[in-house]
């Protein structure tokens, strides 16, 4: 069995070595590895065009041919479909050997258009590396090249020139292998192959930027960088991908202090290399003409007029003061979405300044902080590696955890782990599970008690290790509960778990402190302050006064939109630091710039809790200021000043201040590319959670909702990038054919969706696979109410 | 001269009927199967593998040995390969068609020997007649029982299924076959592995034979191992079916034995040339070979190693005579265009080096050839089958792309002069 790193397939500990010589040098290499990458590992590069470490060999574009020695004489083989063997010799530079690679490339030129001044691979293209470095000099072809259209938009986000494609199967290998959602394809055969998708299915995955990356010519472009700039001119940082909460690494890019490109980077520890489309493209937001550029104050009338720095600053430092003083309440909503040092400064700031335990940067997603922040026998993401049975209580993960569920296809589909998917509906790993359980939600803890007691193949496959179990809400009906009774169950069986929570670095916050029960470092506070539902709550009868909102939207993204709205509107004096009037932000009496990602430098801390570092590339822009800064500010005007001074100067704080994080400094998280995982071996972690075996309460009605999320919605930072706008699928109201005629209904009907905290109207789509007596509707929908997380829902036709 | 024949005897002796059952049993048929039913694999691998036989679809490797390399892994399948599409070739087509039990027999014994219970005939889209004569008669094994559950009231399972391909060369390649049997595309799969006998249909042990192949199989446990092998030549035993094309005067299918010359095959057998023209050349084994030429080649005897080492092979039996009013460089294109268009297009140096080849040729007997154009043909079929060698020493998966080069290799070591005259004068010197 072979393993994958950053430098490609590396052996796994106690394999067998054989030894190889390439080029007249001898090595050992792991038996099995491919020749193309042993010789790699040891200086001897091979081109190549269609092998790719991360996918199957296919040995179509003969780019690596080399000369073996056999008892025969010698022969050609290609390096990336022949694993190393014990005394094989190699020559990769012989007269025959240069000869065919010349002539591949040879080939492989012919019919191509040589568009490379026009073409976005130009400077940055294998095949006009590989033409210099081992091509012919001249072309010795005189006839009529091969013509195709140029570039056919296959999908709303890539472009497809069948001129420059060299036929290397990397896309359609990710798309199959990889994502699996085989929808771009080879057609025709001979001379007349082709890359393309079928009629009337467009390249709609939500992963398909990422054959765009691994093109090894132009043939496939990205409608967000077409024609944007020239790789030369770009400036490259490494950063961690601010979308999800994997801790995906990518390359930043940015000409002219502009971002232009995020690529994944092979991160052997969370991404290897692999994005969602929603990452991938999500980088347009940055230098959106709707960021805010100057602080702003609301008046009378409701309109904002812009205001400097000291104005708005003594104005909210006045009014929290008053507040504060007067032993109102104070609250703060957020902080889940920037890095570790500006949650550690707010979560300070909150405490010290605000003297509140009224923190929650979670915006009533469902799950104890306490667990996700500090489970027993948290998993890493690479445990799904060699896991025998991975069991996906939670989310849809290719809807909100993208890149896990890449993982969890490839352990299940490349190292033969057994997968038990539990889901209300339909699941995009459905076609890789080997068990699949259905319910409804509010019946889910009478599933596990129906698996922790009876007997079956689900159960002894749960009861088969290692176990890796992945654990969340399936939906906004859930309670979180069930997903801490599951847990308890998979650590009775010896498995680990990953608690699943979204907002990008909402781990990173609650380490920080960011909840109404937690200190910072993963401790506990002695007196808990109210969780994001109750401050909402207390702000809208009026037992909590003023509000901080940092980077979040609660009006779009509580599921009781409504009661978000009503807080807000009967807060008595709101600020919100943001990048982007939104819903909710729109509402608060003062509105402070800050910047964002790309623009300022931190750690964050992903799901298996490594931390990570994001980097600066560009400036913030007009007068933005990072979090920190203007929490510090405020501070020293209200009188308790925390005396910070730089993100630098804070995670050294951090670093010898907060107990799981003793220990993690900026330069070790700049040395190790993967970062590290807290608490380091000489930290210790104040607490332990161990998950509870409450499931929590179950309901039944004759129709359950199941409100959940998918990849593309009305989230801001989508809102605000012009090749994700448009994608969010709209909502709609999913049932079963027997439900929708039992209640009048036909498929593209109106029906009104109704739930005691919200109600909608909405087209109804009628689905086969959809369980009896349950709704499906997406969550945050363009222009649609939100429904709240009361699961009992009545739907009448309209 | 008359040789003994095996697998035609039966449509030859009787040749209204040799297809029906009632035929087939009056003739010996199904006695070789039933006693194969009592038999180990032990025993019936080593009886074949020393009776010599070799596969006749084109590579002749040892049919035994091949059945030796089953992987244990189970279920094991057998394909018979009846997808017959190298230019040239039509000896399968009436074996399906005139003798379909005789395959029949085939199968049950070779997937007895395999320990396989589902086998699959692949049979040529183009060949309906032939596809439908093979399902009555396994229509009619079934009805027998000598398919389906426990065959010949013994505990042993066999079915057959018989699938039509949809019209590609390359699905004739085994492990293209396999694919395109699964739904794949007709893509030749990378080796290593090399046989589909370790991971084959499904991923499965696979063993592929040929028709003529396995036609064989019930003759050879009749007449036992020492007979069947008199019949032919030293390392090429048993019979050979040669399928005659071109400018002879009597084109067909001959079953006859290795050892012969192609002197006594092209003017005693085949009647001798048309229109009483000479002989300018021929292929030996298919398209796919290099051809030979009567000033070399004549009196070389028929077998598989004096024809291999002249550089060429007998292949699937397929021999093209072409006389002295054929123009080589337009034979040559033709032959290339056709590897050219059925090409997969998996491996660059195939998928571009066969059209441009193709294009080079078109171009020379168009009249628009230039002195270069000589040495751009060789080096570019140098670049598919490096040092233009046979066997060749290929840039690519599978054989096809160099069997491209074949036609190259001979016309520019055989007709340089004609290649030349075409490039000076413009065009082609023979008459049209
Ligand atoms: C390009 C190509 C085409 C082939 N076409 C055929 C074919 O049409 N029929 C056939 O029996 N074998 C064909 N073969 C050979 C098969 O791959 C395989 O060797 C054969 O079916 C094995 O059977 P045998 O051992 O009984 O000959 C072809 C091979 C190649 C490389
Ligand atoms: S489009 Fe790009 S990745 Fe896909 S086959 Fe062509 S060259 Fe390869
Ligand atoms: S040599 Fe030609 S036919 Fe064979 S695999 Fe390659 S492209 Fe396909
Ligand atoms: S890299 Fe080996 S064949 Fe393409």
């Amino acid at each position: 069995m072979t393993d994958l790193t950053r430098e490609g397939i590396k052996a796994t500990v106690g394999e067998e070595m054989v030894k190889v010589t390439v080029d007249g040098q001898e090595f050992e290499a792991p038996k099995g590895q491919m020749l193309i990458q042993a010789a790699q590992n040891h200086g001897t590069y091979i081109p190549r065009f269609c092998w790719h470490p991360r996918m199957r060999p296919v040995g179509m574009c003969r780019m690596c041919l080399v000369e073996m020695e056999t008892p025969k004489g010698r022969v050609l083989i290609t390096a990336c479909t022949n694993p190393v063997a014990d005394g094989m010799v190699i020559d990769t530079k012989s007269e025959v050997a240069k000869k065919a690679q010349e002539g591949v490339l040879e080939f492989l030129l012919i019919n191509h258009p040589l568009d490379c001044p026009v073409c976005d691979r130009g400077g940055e293209c294998p095949l006009q590396d590989h033409t210099i470095a081992y091509g012919p000099g001249e072309s010795r072809f005189v006839e009529e090249k091969r013509h195709f259209e140029k570039p056919i938009k296959i999908s709303d986000l890539v472009y497809l020139d069948r001129e420059r494609c060299i036929l290397c199967a990397r896309c359609t290998r990710f798309s199959d292998e990889v994502s699996g959602d085989p929808l771009i394809e080879f057609l025709d055969r001979g001379n007349f192959t082709q890359i393309n998708t079928f009629p009337d299915q467009p390249f709609a995955s939500y992963f398909s930027g990422n054959t765009v990356q691994i093109c090894p010519v132009g043939a496939l472009t990205s409608k967000a960088y077409r024609f944007r700039a020239r790789p030369w001119d770009l400036v490259s940082i490494e950063s961690t991908c601010p979308h999800c909460t994997t801790g995906d690494r990518i390359t930043v890019q940015a000409s002219q202090n502009e971002v232009l490109r995020f690529l994944g980077v092979d991160a052997e520890a969370t991404n290897w290399s692999w994005l969602s489309d929603k990452c991938r493209f999500g980088f347009e937001f940055i230098e959106s003409p709707d960021r805010l550029t100057s602080p702003m104050i609301r008046q009378e009338d409701g309109s904002f007029t812009e205001a400097t720095w000291t104005e708005a600053l003594e104005l909210v430092a006045s009014r929290f003061t008053e507040i504060r003083d007067a032993g109102k309440g104070l609250a703060v909503l957020g902080g889940a979405r920037g890095t570790n040092e500006d949650a550690y400064a707010l979560a300070k700031f909150a405490r010290e300044v605000l003297s509140t335990n009224n923190i929650d940067c979670q915006l009533d997603d469902g799950l104890d902080p306490q667990f996700l922040a500090a489970t027993a026998d948290r998993a890493r993401i690479s445990d799904l590696d060699s896991a025998r049975t991975i069991l996906v209580w939670g989310p849809d993960l290719k809807e909100e955890h993208p890149t896990l569920y890449l993982r969890v296809r490839h352990a299940v589909q490349e190292k033969g782990a057994r997968l038990v998917l539990i889901h209300p509906w339909r699941n995009g790993l459905d076609d890789r599970a080997t068990h699949k359980l259905t319910y409804r939600p509010g019946s889910g803890a009478a599933l596990l008690t129906r698996l922790q007691s009876e007997e079956g193949e689900v159960a002894t496959a749960l009861a088969e290790g290692p176990l890796v179990a992945l654990l969340g809400r399936t939906g906004y009906g859930e309670d979180g509960r069930l997903a801490e009774a599951v847990a308890a169950h998979v650590r009775s069986l010896g498995g680990k778990l990953l608690p699943l929570a979204r907002r990008s670095n909402v781990y990173g916050a609650l380490d920080m402190g960011l909840a109404p029960s937690l200190a910072p470092g993963r401790a506990t506070t002695d007196n808990p302050g109210k969780n994001a539902a109750q401050i909402l709550e207390g702000l809208a009868e009026g037992s909590i006064l003023g509000l901080l909102m940092v980077g979040s939207d609660p009006v779009r993204d509580v599921p009781n939109g409504e009661l978000a709205r009503q807080a807000l509107e009967q807060a008595r004096f709101v600020v919100a630091l943001d990048q982007f009037l939104t819903d909710s932000s729109r509402l608060a009496d003062v509105v402070l710039p800050v910047e964002g990602f790309a623009e300022k430098e931190g750690s964050v801390t992903n799901v298996e809790g490594r931390v990570q570092k994001v980097n600066r590339v560009v400036p913030g822009p007009g007068q933005s200021r990072p979090d920190w800064s203007i929490l510090d500010d405020l501070s020293d005007r209200m009188g308790r000043s925390i005396n910070l001074v730089s993100a630098e100067a804070i995670a050294k704080e951090i670093a010898t201040e907060v107990p799981a994080y003793v220990g993690v400094t900026w330069d070790m998280l700049d040395a190790e590319k993967d970062g590290v995982v807290v608490p380091l071996p000489e930290a210790t972690q104040p607490l332990v959670y161990l998950p509870a075996d409450t499931p929590g309460k179950s309901f039944s009605g004759e129709l359950v909702l199941h409100y959940a999320r998918t990849m593309f919605d009305d989230g801001v930072l989508m809102r605000h990038g012009p090749s994700l706008e448009h994608l969010a699928p709209g909502a709609v109201a999913i049932l079963n054919f027997d439900d929708a005629r039992r209640l009048g209904l036909s498929d593209g009907d109106q029906a009104d969706i109704k739930t005691s905290q919200g109600s909608a109207r909405l087209t109804v789509r009628i689905d086969p696979s959809m369980n009896h007596g349950l709704v499906y509707v997406p969550f945050n929908q363009p222009g649609i109410p939100s429904l709240g997380s009361d699961p009992v829902v009545t739907v009448t036709k309209a | 001269m008359t040789y003994p024949l095996l697998v035609t005897k039966r449509m030859t002796d009787f040749p209204s009927d040799s297809h029906t059952l009632e035929r087939y049993e009056a003739t010996g048929g199904y006695k070789a199967a039933r006693a194969s039913v009592g038999m180990t694999r032990d025993q019936l691998v080593e009886a074949i593998k020393n009776s010599g036989l070799l596969g006749r679809g084109g590579a002749a490797f040892s049919a035994g040995l091949k059945w030796s390399f089953l992987a244990p892994a189970r279920p094991a399948y057998l394909v018979v390969n009846a997808d017959e599409s190298e230019p040239g070739t039509f000896k399968d087509r009436q074996l399906l068609e005139r003798d379909p039990h005789q395959l029949v027999e085939g199968i049950i014994i070779t997937a007895i020997a395999n320990e396989v219970h589902r086998a699959f005939v692949y049979v040529r889209g183009e060949y309906p007649k032939p596809a439908r004569r093979v399902q009555k008669a396994i229509d009619e094994a079934y009805a027998e029982g000598y398919l389906g559950k426990g065959i010949f009231g013994s505990s042993y399972d066999l079915d057959v299924v018989v699938h039509l391909g949809a019209g590609a060369y390359i699905c004739g390649e085994e492990t293209a076959l396999i694919n395109s049997l699964e739904g794949l595309r007709g893509e030749p799969r990378l080796k290593p592995p090399y046989f589909p006998a370790a991971v084959g249909l499904y991923n499965k042990p696979t063993i592929v034979n040929n028709v003529e192949t396995l036609s064989n199989l019930p003759h050879i446990l009749n007449q036992g191992i020492d007979s069947y092998k008199g019949l032919g030549h030293e390392a090429d035993t048993g019979t050979f079916l040669f399928s005659i094309s071109g400018h002879v005067k009597k084109p067909g299918n001959y079953e006859l034995p290795h050892g012969i010359t192609w002197n006594e095959l092209i003017f005693d057998i085949a009647g001798g040339m048309r229109r009483e023209r000479r002989l300018k050349t021929w292929i030996p084994g298919g398209a796919s070979a290099p051809w030979f030429v009567p000033s070399d080649h004549l009196e070389l005897p028929i077998t598989k190693d004096d024809t291999a080492k002249a550089g060429s092979m007998l292949g699937s039996g397929a021999v093209v005579v072409m006389d002295e009013a054929t123009c080589v460089v337009r034979a040559a294109e033709r032959i290339v265009r056709f590897f050219a268009h059925e090409s997969c297009g998996q491996c660059t140096p195939c998928r571009e080096g066969t059209s441009w080849l193709e294009m080079i040729l078109r171009r020379i007997e168009a009249g628009q050839g230039r002195e270069v154009d000589f040495d751009l043909l060789l080096d570019v079929s140098d670049n598919i089958s490096i040092g233009l060698a046979w066997p060749p020493r290929m840039t690519t998966i599978c054989p096809l792309g160099p069997s491209a080069v074949s036609p190259i290799i001979s016309i520019t070591k055989y007709f340089k002069g004609e290649i030349m005259t075409h490039i000076h004068d413009g065009g082609c010197p023979l008459p049209a």
